[in-house]
């Protein structure tokens, strides 16, 4: 698993992805924050980081999905699958690996945000007046979400070689999970209905977190999420054979 | 018993993959693994290395069974796949290295430097594998393949692509590495199996169809012998069939023709008739029987025999 891990991370070195992972993450959300009139820290006059939060899961749909989209449509395509399942380690090391390296990349992108943390706390009145616990949790969720969205574009990754489909599939799965579902609370007509599914979005989840409530309910949610996808990604992956 | 094959079949669908076959391999042979395309090899190899599971029967590699002790058959398996699948955008030290951690290597760099060593790679290890030629990209399967010094290498059409001169580099260091391994390797060139093989076995639409030593495999063919034989001038068949000992014979051509004789002295007997005839004799060859000829005969080509 560690092998792969580190392999993983090297290749998000060598081709680009990390870098330009990184520079799109931070190049909108400081945009958003500091620059683009509207909802930046100054207009809105709070010492806070909620645009941040906001926008943060969007953009992670289209840039976790931009990560895993490789992880194993690559190898199929190449035919490197052959070499890598005959090699004394199991298809759940496999899988874990590449896991872990996708939200390992996203945490590295999470990490300079911190310094619009900083900015922020010493912009406070009196300074470092800032609703730290909210941080916190938002911080907390962004990473279980990295995590549940990786799941996500991994599975889509094991069910097609092609890394445009897997890409457009987890996308579409992560819009599905975050924005469907949590739009539907919203949908009067759907009433009950609509107030149970949006508990099954991830949004609900993340949304409470980001209020700096770390409830367990929430982070179960998650890590199960994730769970799920796991082992569906292992379910496919040994399709091999059927 | 390096390898241990029982009445293995693989379906693929309704389609036969692998027919029931049994065969073994003790421990340091190389053995041919022939057929045309098509006839299952790639699948065989693919069921022992533990990419697909059999269908039905069992196969065992250093006595563990592939699907229950698969991933102790994977730590004594070396595997290059069809194709030589590799990634491009690795170097190929780095590709070694990562091939050796997943090979569950204790000391990968030492190893790896062995082994770019003994495939003479070392000019080329800072490459990236997709600049490589398609011979040094071969060496580089073949380097991953036994990076965890595995007891058994399994070797799916290691020379095909490769031009005359990568072929004999290529053939040289597998018949190296058969000193102190079991080798198993696909191929459908049957001078590779005259040039590398202990013995043969020979697959057909999922059937095996012999599995002999090259020597037996010769001598089976019945102690037939062809002679390739010209003439200066028009003969007719009937007169040709006359001559002791032959049973078949085909003009290829102008006043040449291809004689099939079941004795040994068969071409002094050819000589006796043309002198005895008056016929002047341009040419006369013995042709030997190959490997070729054995291959058409147990697969169902027959060609001119």
């Amino acid at each position: 698993m560690w092998t792969i891990f580190k392999k993983e991370i090297r290749g998000f070195l060598s081709s680009l992805i990390a870098y330009v992972v990184m520079l799109v993450f931070l190049g909108t959300t400081g945009l958003f924050m500091w620059v683009i009139k509207g909802n930046t820290v100054f207009d809105l006059g709070l010492a806070s980081m909620q645009v941040m939060f906001e926008l943060a899961p969007y953009i992670f749909i289209f840039l976790v999905s931009a990560i895993t989209m490789r992880s194993f449509s690559e190898e199929k395509r190449l035919g490197t699958l052959e070499t890598l399942t005959t090699r004394p380690i199991s298809d759940l090391g496999i899988i874990l690996g590449k896991y872990a390296a996708s939200v390992f990349l996203v945490i590295i992108a999470l990490l300079p945000t911190l310094i619009y943390y900083y900015s922020v706390s010493q912009l406070g009145s009196p300074q470092g007046n800032v609703d730290t616990g909210a941080m916190w949790g938002s911080y907390f969720g962004l990473v279980l979400l990295a995590m549940a969205y990786s799941s996500l574009g991994i599975f889509a990754s094991v069910v097609t070689d092609n890394q445009i489909v897997a890409l457009i599939l987890s996308m579409a799965m992560g819009f599905f999970f975050y924005v469907v579902l949590g739009m539907m609370g919203d949908i009067q007509a759907l009433d009950v209905i609509g107030k149970s599914l949006e508990w099954f979005s991830l949004e609900y989840h993340f949304n409470s977190m980001s209020r700096g409530v770390l409830d367990t309910r929430d982070i179960l949610y998650m890590l199960s999420f994730s769970g799920l996808f796991i082992g569906l990604t292992k379910t496919f992956f040994e399709s091999r054979k059927w | 018993m390096s390898i241990e094959v029982s009445n293995l079949t693989k379906l693929y669908g309704a389609q036969t993959a692998v027919n029931n076959i049994t065969f073994a391999i003790s421990k340091g042979e190389i053995v041919g693994f022939l057929g045309p395309n098509g006839a299952g090899k790639s699948t065989t190899m693919k069921i022992l290395t533990c990419f697909i599971p059999p269908t039905s029967g069992s196969a065992k590699v250093c006595g563990l069974d592939v699907g229950e002790q698969s991933l102790q058959v994977r730590k004594h398996v070396g595997y290059l796949p069809e194709h030589n699948p590799l990634y491009l955008d690795m170097y190929v030290k780095e590709y070694l290295a990562f091939a050796a951690g997943m090979g569950g290597m204790k000391n990968p760099a030492k190893r790896v430097a062995e082994v770019i060593d003994l495939t003479n790679l070392v000019t080329e290890q800072h490459k990236k594998i997709g600049q490589l030629s398609k011979g040094y990209r071969q060496r580089v399967g073949l380097a991953q393949a036994m990076i965890h010094e595995p007891d058994v290498l399994i070797l799916d059409e290691p020379t095909s692509g490769l031009d005359p001169n990568q072929v004999v580099e290529i053939r040289d260091l597998i018949k190296g590495l058969g000193r102190d391994k079991t080798i198993m390797l696909s191929t459908h060139i049957m001078q590779e199996v005259e040039a590398i093989c202990d013995r043969v076995i020979i697959i057909d639409k999922g059937n095996i169809v012999a599995d002999d030593t090259l020597e037996n495999l010769r001598k089976s063919s019945g102690g037939k012998v062809l002679v390739r034989v010209q003439f200066a001038a028009a003969v007719e068949q009937s007169a040709l069939l006359q001559i002791q000992g032959c049973i078949a014979a085909e003009n290829t051509g102008g006043y040449s023709w291809r004689l099939t004789g079941t004795q040994a002295d068969f071409r002094q007997a050819v000589s006796q008739f043309a002198l005895a005839a008056n016929l002047e004799v341009m040419e006369l060859v013995s042709e030997q029987h190959s490997l070729e000829n054995i291959f058409r005969q147990v697969t169902g080509h027959v060609d001119h025999i």
